[in-house]
Parts: structure tokens; C-alpha cells; sequence
């Protein structure tokens, strides 16, 4: 995984509650059996009028300009300000792997879906939630301010910027394994005498979650 | 101290440990596969140099992207070979790793939420996870589960555990008898159009009260699959004869001796009288009327006998917008009647509705009638070779034929449109599935969210009609 301790750059909008992941990255991108290569296809079906494929050149597309993604006020954006309930819907970490192969390190709003949530922390996507009224207020500065930037930092759960600054909270473990950039499955298998004896309890006291046939556990 | 509630038992006997920062880790019963979120785990599995800790832990099948037709062929058969690799990996992937695969030519292939429960894979008290938001389903059996992204289900085949935050309790209890033509379809889309899609976020739901208890199984899972629309990740209902009656004789559940011990045990899955809930919500089954989505979110969902609303009947700007792009995205004028609104094409399936009850009902509403014939296409994909083999010995599948159904092979199918079931541009369906989501259907598409009656009987009539006045 990507380490995260800060990150400096432009904003961009989204200023649309209840994004789903359906939005963020379309099902026909869901067949690559690869963890690369979604990012030309971010927000495909906001991004560009033509339908998109698997495989069809970015380069040959019909761009949507009316897509606020597509301004060239945003171009190069690291940092996503968005709206209520980001990444609800399907639980695929497609959508997680477009935001960050597209530019993106760090998403901004105001709730976040859970599974959506957990999935940006394990690649390195920082999601970060500030109150409404925050939300409300940078949607305002970067709305007049072209090329406004924002500073945020892990290590002091801080966001700023010009004429603006808010703390965050966030998790102290997924926190240390973000700015590490370690995945968490070496921690879990740290207590791996913890789950094997937890694992011969529970068979003795639940034979069947362990059988196969009916009766043989 | 107060009582527990069910998901509080399931929890309290998974926990392996309690970290210092809070978190739990928490044991995996069971893990089911497929082809669409798997491929990278592995990869990162093997690149790690790790194994699956507990093989046998796991069941795999492929169903998001399997076409639903010309079947004989197997893998050979899907034409597209984008879709066709990701389904030759998830082979090859389990044949490397010895886990059990129903593969695209096993007759209890399907999709993986019909086929845990009906296999009896899926059992009271387990914990249960996939890479699939729909997960959920399996609550239905009083176990927890909930989907999971790719890098999670990389974590539980290394380590048969997941690390979590315990969720809030919340309980909706429906009291009362469902009215004639109303389902746990029209339930629970009247549910999520009550709280909205984010109302559940950070809980588990437990769903109470006489008119669930008085649910089926299958209705159940309908019930159940479709919190993760309210938000929850997990939606449960407690244990009762219902549920035992369905698991006993599968070919996973146990038999004998060790059916008695875990019966008793599973008995014990009720949430204690004091439990203590952080959400309550209440419901009158008898209010309930035939749901249809007129929206790009399940939230937005009227009874069939209701007019499209306009932006200025929220109060919320937030949802003033959400329902302003909503109508441009679908369509739709305000005040137009829902029943009069047409459709092009009926899709009846997916892990919402496409078990062998929902097949029934459909069936009924189709029978000695015909699918209208400004309707483009009307299609039935059960939601496993075992559902269709149990279709076909009831004779459903001439009545879907006689009515002018395509009576398809088992799969999500139009439910994400990743294989060539989709809409088109512009077009509209009457669908059983569980998302609305722009694009969710086909490009441009747009989906209205139904029953399966009430989906069969848009179907005949070429608009969505209630299905009360067709029986
Ligand atoms: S039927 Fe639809 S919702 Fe269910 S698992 Fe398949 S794609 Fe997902």
C-alpha cells in the first residue's frame, strides 16, 4: 500500500450527495483481474458522452466538458471535496484503485459509506470526515478561489489551507499502518497463536461451521 | 446488565481478541467467492508468499459475469475474453488452492448469495463474508454477514479473520399482516424510502415484529439482501422454526447427533428481552402498498397508486437536488401517476429476487397471459441451476415461455449488466433487483425497482400497474 503522511494540492468538487461506486468506477471496468489501469475510466459515464470499454483509448473518447472533473481549473487535483454518504453501493475496490491511479490521494465529506471507508484506508486513499458546516464552507473558497490548494497531514490529523483549518480524527492503527504504508495482514498474523487457539475452541464448541458433509467435522 | 442482542451473541462468540487500539479481530466462518473481487486477493496472496489459512472455510463460484445463455459450453461459451479470463483465473485460482468451486457447468452453480443458503453453507450463528455488498442476504439465517472489499477478502484467506469496530444495534420491527399483493420486496424498499439509503450507516439491523416472523426464508433474504441500501452492512432476523425448518436436510448443515447440539444452540438466537438497542423504527405491515423506484437511489420509491414528486416537496436541499437530477436522469415529469409510466424490458432475477418463490409468484401473475407487445424484451434468470432445475420440474418455465419470458441460465445477469443482458440508452425496466444507480443497468439506462409480481405485471400490461387489481 501507499505510505500517507501528508498531502498538498489542488481540490476539486463533486458536489453531489450519495456517490456510488457504480458512478466512480462502471461494472464493464469490473473484468480486468488487475489492481491497475482504472483511472482513464474514473467517473467514466460523468467523465465522457460516448459509452465507455474496457480497452477503448482515452485519447479517442468524447469528453463530457460539462463534467466539472473534466475544468481545467481542476486538472492535477489530489484531493477530492465531496458530499454525504461517499462510496455507497457495491463494495468493489475498483472504485478505491480509479480515485488514486486518476491523481487523487485524499477524499474529503462529510460521511462516507462503510465499506467504501474501509476500502480507501487498506490503499492508501485517506478519507477524511469534517462536519457539514466545514464541508459547506470549503465547497465556498474553492468554488471562488481558482487553484486553491489544501494541505493535509496525517500526522497531525490537519487539514489547511488558505483561510482554512479543521482537525480530523481517524483510527490510531489504520493511522500507523497509512503512514508506514503497510498492509494490515502481517498485524492480524501477529497473533496467529491467538486465532488458532480461538479456532480449536470455537470446533469444539461448534463442530458444525467446520464440517463439510452433514456430520464429520 | 442489559441483555444481548442477536448480533451481540454472533459477535461475542467470534471474537479472537481485542487489540489495544479498540479494534476486534473476529473469526470467519465461512468465505464465499467470485470472480469479479477475487482475482486481485489472490494475487496479493500470492505474491506475500502466504496460503488460505482455513481452506476449507471457502466456497467459490463465478456469477457476475457468466452469460445466461448457451451454457453447454462452458467457459468456451463467453464470448467476451475479458470476462472470459476472469472466470478461467477464479478456476485456476481454485483449483491452485484447493478450494471447492461450483464452476460454470456444476448444476448448483449460481449466484453466491442463493447458492450459501441453499446449500446450507450459510447456518444460523455463523459469521459470513464476501466480496459483495449483498452479503447481507445471508442474515436472514440470524448470521452476520456483510460484504467486504478485495483487500479484505485477501486478509481472510490469509487469516480466516477480519479486523472490525462493533456496529450500533438497530431493530425495525413490522407489526401486522402484509396486505394481499405486498412482499418483503414492497417491505423493505418502503423501509429505505423511509430512513433513506445512509439511515442504517455504522449498525447492524435487526428486523422484528409479527410480519417478519410470518416471512419465508426467501422473503427474508429479500428482506435481509437489501440493507446495505439502508446502509448497514449487516441486517439480520433472529432464529426461529422457520429458519431451522429451511437448513435442515442441506447438503452443508449438520445431521444427526450434531444437528440436535447445534440446534440447541442456534435456539438460543433470539435478542434477549432487556437487549438494549441503540436505533429503533416501527413499521405498520398493514400500510404497506406495491413499491416501484422512480429514481437513480432506492430511496426514491413511491406506492404503485402515487404521482412523481417534484423537488419542492422536500424540505432538504439536499434531497431537493438529489430529486431534481434524478428526474432529468430518468425522465420523468412531476405528478405523472408511477402506473403509467412504460416499460421496455422486464428483468426478473438477481439475489434480490430470483429464488424459486420469487419465480412462483411471477409465474402466477404470468400465467394465461401475455407480455405486451410493446415490450422489447422480458427475461427470467434463475438464481441457480438449482433454482431452475426446481422451476422446470414445476412447469414455471413454460409459463414464463407461453408468456413471452426468455427463461435464461443462472447469474446476476441484468442486475449490473456486466455480461450482454443490459439496457440501452434511454431505456426503461421494471427490474427484481436492488440498485437504480444510474448506468447500474446499462449506460443511460433506467431502472425501476420492483416485486416480482408487480415486475411481471408491468410486464403484461407495458406500464407499471398494481398487481392487486390483476389477481
Ligand atoms: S445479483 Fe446483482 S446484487 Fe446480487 S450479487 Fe449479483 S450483481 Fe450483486
Amino acid at each position: 500500500m501507499k505510505a500517507f503522511q501528508q498531502n498538498e494540492g489542488t481540490v476539486a468538487l463533486l458536489d453531489r450527495a450519495n456517490v456510488d461506486t457504480d458512478q466512480i468506477i462502471p461494472k464493464q471496468f469490473l473484468k480486468s483481474i488487475r489492481r491497475t489501469g482504472f483511472g482513464d475510466n474514473l467517473f467514466d459515464a460523468w467523465r465522457y458522452l460516448d459509452e465507455g470499454e474496457i480497452g477503448k483509448n482515452a485519447n479517442e473518447r468524447r469528453i463530457n466538458h460539462d463534467f466539472i472533473l473534466n475544468e481545467p481549473r481542476y486538472a492535477g487535483a489530489s484531493i477530492l471535496l465531496a458530499r454525504e454518504n461517499f462510496g455507497c453501493g457495491s463494495s468493489r475496490e475498483h472504485a478505491v484503485w480509479a480515485l488514486l491511479e486518476y491523481g487523487f490521494r485524499c477524499v474529503i465529506a462529510p460521511s462516507f459509506a462503510d465499506i467504501f471507508f474501509n476500502n480507501s484506508l487498506k490503499n492508501g486513499l485517506l478519507p477524511v470526515v469534517l462536519a457539514k458546516e466545514d464541508v459547506d464552507q470549503l465547497f465556498g473558497i474553492v468554488h471562488r478561489e481558482v487553484g486553491y490548494t489544501l494541505r493535509v497531514d496525517l500526522g497531525t490529523q490537519t487539514v489547511k489551507g488558505s483561510g482554512f483549518a479543521a482537525h480530523f480524527d481517524i483510527e490510531p492503527e489504520p493511522k500507523r499502518l497509512l503512514m508506514d504504508g503497510l498492509d494490515d495482514i502481517g498485524a492480524t498474523l501477529a497473533h496467529a497463536d491467538a486465532i488458532r487457539e480461538f479456532e480449536s475452541r470455537h470446533r469444539q464448541r461448534m463442530p458444525w461451521v467446520f464440517a463439510r458433509d452433514g456430520n464429520t467435522a | 446488565m442489559a441483555g444481548k442482542t442477536v448480533y451481540d451473541k454472533i459477535w461475542d462468540a467470534h471474537v479472537v481478541a481485542e487489540r489495544d487500539d479498540g479494534m476486534t479481530i473476529l473469526y470467519v466462518d465461512r468465505h464465499l467467492l467470485h470472480e469479479v473481487t477475487s482475482p486481485q486477493a489472490f494475487e496479493g496472496l500470492a505474491l506475500a508468499g502466504r496460503s488460505p489459512w482455513r481452506r476449507d472455510a471457502n466456497l467459490a463460484t463465478p456469477d457476475h459475469n457468466v452469460p445466461t445463455t448457451n451454457r453447454a459450453r462452458g467457459i468456451d461459451g463467453i464470448d467476451d475474453p475479458v470476462a472470459r479470463e476472469q472466470v478461467v483465473v477464479l478456476d485456476q485460482n481454485c483449483t491452485r488452492y484447493g478450494i471447492e468451486q461450483f464452476a460454470m457447468t456444476d448444476r448448483r452453480q449460481g449466484i453466491v448469495h442463493v447458492i450459501g443458503p441453499e446449500q446450507g453453507a450459510t447456518l444460523p450463528g455463523m459469521t459470513i463474508v464476501c466480496g459483495d455488498s449483498h452479503t447481507s442476504t445471508h442474515g436472514a439465517f440470524a448470521a452476520l454477514a456483510h460484504g467486504i472489499g478485495t483487500s479484505e477478502v485477501e486478509h481472510v484467506l490469509a487469516t480466516q479473520c477480519l479486523v472490525q469496530r462493533k456496529s450500533r444495534n438497530m431493530r425495525i420491527v413490522v407489526d401486522g399482516e402484509l396486505p394481499f399483493g405486498t412482499t418483503a420486496k414492497d417491505m423493505i424498499l418502503n423501509i429505505i424510502g423511509i430512513i433513506g439509503t445512509a439511515g442504517a450507516t455504522g449498525h447492524a439491523i435487526e428486523y422484528a415484529g409479527s410480519a417478519v416472523r410470518a416471512l419465508s426464508m426467501e422473503a427474508r433474504m429479500t428482506l435481509c439482501n437489501m440493507s446495505i441500501e439502508a446502509g448497514a452492512r449487516a441486517g439480520l432476523v433472529a432464529v426461529d422454526d422457520t429458519t431451522l425448518n429451511y437448513v435442515h436436510g442441506r447438503p452443508f448443515a449438520p445431521r444427526g447427533a450434531m444437528w440436535d447440539r447445534a440446534e440447541d444452540y442456534w435456539r438460543s438466537l433470539v435478542s434477549d428481552a432487556d437487549a438494549n438497542f441503540d436505533t429503533e423504527i416501527g413499521l405498520d405491515a398493514t400500510a404497506i402498498v406495491p413499491q416501484v423506484t422512480w429514481g437513480t437511489s432506492p430511496e426514491l420509491v413511491l406506492g404503485i397508486d402515487a404521482n412523481v414528486p417534484a423537488p419542492e416537496d422536500f424540505d432538504d436541499p439536499a434531497k431537493r437536488e438529489l430529486c431534481g437530477r434524478a428526474l432529468a436522469y430518468m425522465d420523468l415529469e412531476p405528478g405523472t401517476p408511477i402506473a403509467s409510466v412504460p416499460v421496455d424490458r422486464v428483468f426478473i432475477g438477481s439475489c434480490t429476487n430470483g429464488r424459486i418463490e420469487d419465480l412462483r409468484a411471477a409465474a402466477a401473475v404470468l400465467d394465461g397471459r401475455r407480455v405486451a407487445a410493446s415490450v422489447t424484451q422480458a427475461m427470467a434468470v434463475p438464481g441457480s441451476g438449482l433454482v431452475k432445475e426446481q422451476a422446470e420440474a414445476e412447469g414455471l418455465d413454460a409459463i414464463f415461455r407461453a408468456a413471452g419470458f426468455e427463461w435464461r441460465d443462472p447469474g446476476c445477469s441484468m442486475c449490473l449488466a456486466m455480461n450482454d443482458d443490459r439496457l440501452y440508452p434511454g431505456e426503461r425496466s421494471a427490474a427484481t433487483s436492488n440498485r437504480n444507480f444510474e448506468g447500474r443497468q446499462g449506460h443511460q439506462g433506467r431502472t425501476h425497482l420492483v416485486s416480482p409480481a408487480m415486475a411481471a405485471a408491468a410486464a403484461v400490461a407495458g406500464h407499471f400497474t398494481d398487481v392487486r387489481e390483476l389477481a
